[in-house]
């Protein structure tokens, strides 16, 4: 039951990373990685380090969220 | 502009999110988490807050330099605990021997660990609000509007 769960997390990061490149609109792009950096996190607390985990979670999924949101809101939104 | 779900939430969240970080923070030489970590939620929540609050009100702005007051105060506190071991003749970042150890599993043990977390969460949180600050205030616009 856990291998499958597991399988199924690494299934839809694989599925995040290759969205996450192929998407113009980088504003979904942003929010697309934040969602690939909390299942990352989640993953690391599988592997028993929840140290990391929570460390993902703050930086991944908040702070570059954050700074790529900033970004965008400086420059453009659509990818040329 | 000004905008009531985003005020609410804010309200009940950030607090909420600076205690969390605040636990990770204290918390660093017992359970996972430590400086990093408690540190980078905190400035989040800073971010949080300064998102919620900069179009309401001027006084509720965050200045440039208090965050870099933490950055440099962080470092500081880093450095000074670490050169308390030299001034008692041991080498740098000495813990045993120079700072009491309290019992093993409580909140005040551990020697200068907790005291080392907290420069190293304030340097963080500082450092994680200085590059949000830098990227949606500085540089370009002389006149701070964007």
């Amino acid at each position: 039951m856990l291998a499958a769960i597991n399988l199924l997390l690494l299934l839809f990061l694989v599925v995040c990373a290759i969205v996450v490149a192929r998407t113009k609109d980088l504003l979904s792009a942003t929010i697309i990685f934040g969602a690939y950096s909390m299942v990352m996190s989640i993953i690391w607390q599988q592997l028993h380090s929840p140290d990391v985990a929570i460390t993902e979670a703050a930086i991944g999924a908040g702070a570059t969220s954050l700074l790529f949101l900033a970004a965008i809101s400086r420059t453009g939104r659509h990818e040329e | 502009m000004h905008d009531m779900i985003l005020e609410m939430l804010g309200r009940i969240l950030i607090p909420a999110t600076q205690l969390f970080g605040a636990y990770i923070l204290f918390h660093g030489h017992l359970s996972p988490g430590g400086g990093f970590s408690g540190g980078t939620i905190i400035g989040a929540s800073f971010i949080f807050y300064s998102l919620v609050y900069r179009f309401s009100d001027k006084k509720h702005r965050l200045k440039h330099e208090t965050s870099l007051w933490f950055e440099v105060g962080g470092a500081l506190i880093y450095v000074g605990s670490g050169l308390v071991g030299i001034l008692f003749g041991r080498h740098f970042l000495t813990n045993q021997g120079v700072f009491p150890i309290g019992e093993p599993g409580r909140l005040w043990s551990s020697g200068m660990i907790l005291l080392v977390t907290l420069g190293i969460g304030a340097k963080v949180a500082g450092t994680v609000f200085k590059l949000f600050q830098e990227l949606l205030e500085g540089g370009a616009e002389p006149d701070g509007h964007h």
